[in-house]
């Protein structure tokens, strides 16, 4: 049976890893590529790194980093952040990514989710959505790390990504992210029933039942998690252990 | 021993090469047909649409395969590679497979998403060298929206609307739906499993 996954994501800026509330107050966490493989030991069942500053001084840097943490990696990575072109994405794959996950960019030019998956096929390209609540469950879609509104709505922008070839939807709740207070079941479970691709939730974990709700409940075909990892206060281990009990199907033993 | 990464320019192939030097292998990506020829083992990659498998018959690199072939030169097809064994797909009706799995590759049924993304277990139907050590239900990471049906060929089947062909073999030649080069320790277990294989 095809299992939920859940995705350890790393924040990365400059080099390291970090972890803010609300896409703010940014705190060290570490070394992007050690985490990447303990993760991956302790039974995450995919990588995402994301880059969060995306400057162009810092690019250099990204790559590196990608390519550090792609040589200790033997699951599917994704790195986002900052990929604005063909070019980006190529060199982003040449450094050791599967996946590619794009959202400014292709909000700003929605041929550019075609034109990567021409070149490297739909299942490398993840369009990522930044998703804030406008009232009477609907929300709207944000650019630029959730500072520009776009006037999108998260489904129908959901919908055109998946008609114009992309693979996944990254789905990001702004209203939860970094909150711990749960993921957002209303606004996940909208998506992925509006698309005939696999939706990630993300934004708002903070305990294993967060987990066993969004794809329950939100209909998740996978989760992201960040900040409950790194600070170790839910094991990998053990959050597969309580969505098994829950009699959701996860990749255990690994 | 020398193992060749076929390069038809469809995928990812430093994520297979990064594997198997992983395992002390000596592997080179190429798309050279001497290369090809000289090799002691065969991987044909791939990820993407059917229509790519087209780009093998550019530089001879069909012809070196077969004659690779005929040699009884061990080969393993990944994912698009594997389909590309078979006889032909409907995501590219006007294109022939190798027809060495007398199979057509079909998209999933409309009930359930595709692509089939993720980790799906295993059920081993038959003893295969390609499986050696792996407990059954074993977690392999698959990334696909057209699959191979069952077939006499098929030694370990997965579900996902409906059962299908996650390995084939017949004689030396293998193909797997999944991909191990992602799929972890499982993963590089099969691997080792095909570099191990007499050449």
């Amino acid at each position: 049976m095809l299992t939920k996954r859940i995705i350890a994501c790393l924040d990365v800026t400059g080099g390291r890893v970090v972890k803010g509330v609300q896409f703010l107050n940014l705190r060290d966490a570490g070394d992007p590529a050690d985490l990447a493989e303990a993760h991956s030991a302790a039974g995450a069942d995919e990588i995402v790194l994301l880059d969060i500053s995306a400057t162009a001084e810092q690019r250099a840097t990204l790559l590196e980093t990608v390519r550090r943490a792609a040589r200790r990696l033997f699951i599917p990575f994704t790195v986002g952040g900052g990929i604005r072109s063909l070019a980006d994405a190529s060199a982003v794959f040449d450094a050791g990514a599967d996946k590619v996950s794009i959202n400014s960019a292709a909000l700003c030019d929605p041929t550019l989710i075609t034109c990567i998956a021409e070149r490297f096929g739909s299942q490398a390209v993840i369009v990522a959505i930044d998703a804030k609540s406008a009232g009477n469950q609907h929300y709207q879609a944000f650019a630029r790390g959730g500072r520009t509104p776009t006037g999108r709505d998260a489904c129908l922008w959901a919908q055109e990504a998946e008609s114009r070839g992309a693979g996944e939807i990254l789905l990001t709740s702004m209203d939860r992210d970094g909150t711990g207070v749960g993921f957002d079941c209303v606004l996940t479970r909208s998506v992925s029933d509006a698309v005939r691709i696999p939706v990630i939730a993300s934004g708002g974990a903070g305990g294993a039942e967060h987990f066993v709700n969004v794809f329950r409940d939100g209909h998740a075909d996978a989760a992201l998690a960040a900040s409950i990892l790194h600070y170790g206060n839910t094991a990998l281990a053990e959050l597969k252990q309580t969505l098994s009990t829950a009699g959701i199907s996860v990749r255990w033993p690994c | 021993m020398t193992i060749a990464i076929v390069d038809y320019g469809a995928g990812n192939l430093t994520s297979v090469k990064k594997a198997l030097d992983s395992l002390g292998s000596r592997a080179i990506i190429t798309s050279d047909a001497e290369q090809i020829s000289g090799a002691d083992k065969l991987i044909v990659p791939g990820v993407g649409h059917f229509a790519a498998t087209a780009a093998l018959q550019r530089n001879g690199m069909l012809a070196a395969i077969q004659a690779a072939i005929r040699h009884e030169t061990p080969l393993l097809g990944i994912c698009l590679g594997m389909q590309w064994l078979c006889a032909a797909s409907t995501e590219a009706p006007d294109l022939a497979g190798l027809n060495i799995f007398a199979a057509d590759c079909t998209h999933f049924p409309s009930q359930v998403k595709a692509p089939h993304v993720g980790w799906n277990d295993l059920e081993v139907i038959r003893e295969s060298g390609l499986l050696t050590g792996l407990p059954q239900r074993s977690f392999v990471y698959f990334t696909h929206s057209y699959r191979v049906p069952l077939i006499e060929h098929t030694v370990a089947s997965c579900e996902y609307g409906g059962v299908f062909s996650a390995v084939v073999e017949q004689g030396r030649i293998f193909g797997v739906q999944f991909h191990p080069e992602k799929s972890g320790t499982v993963g590089k277990k099969i691997l080792e499993n095909f570099c191990e294989l007499p050449c």
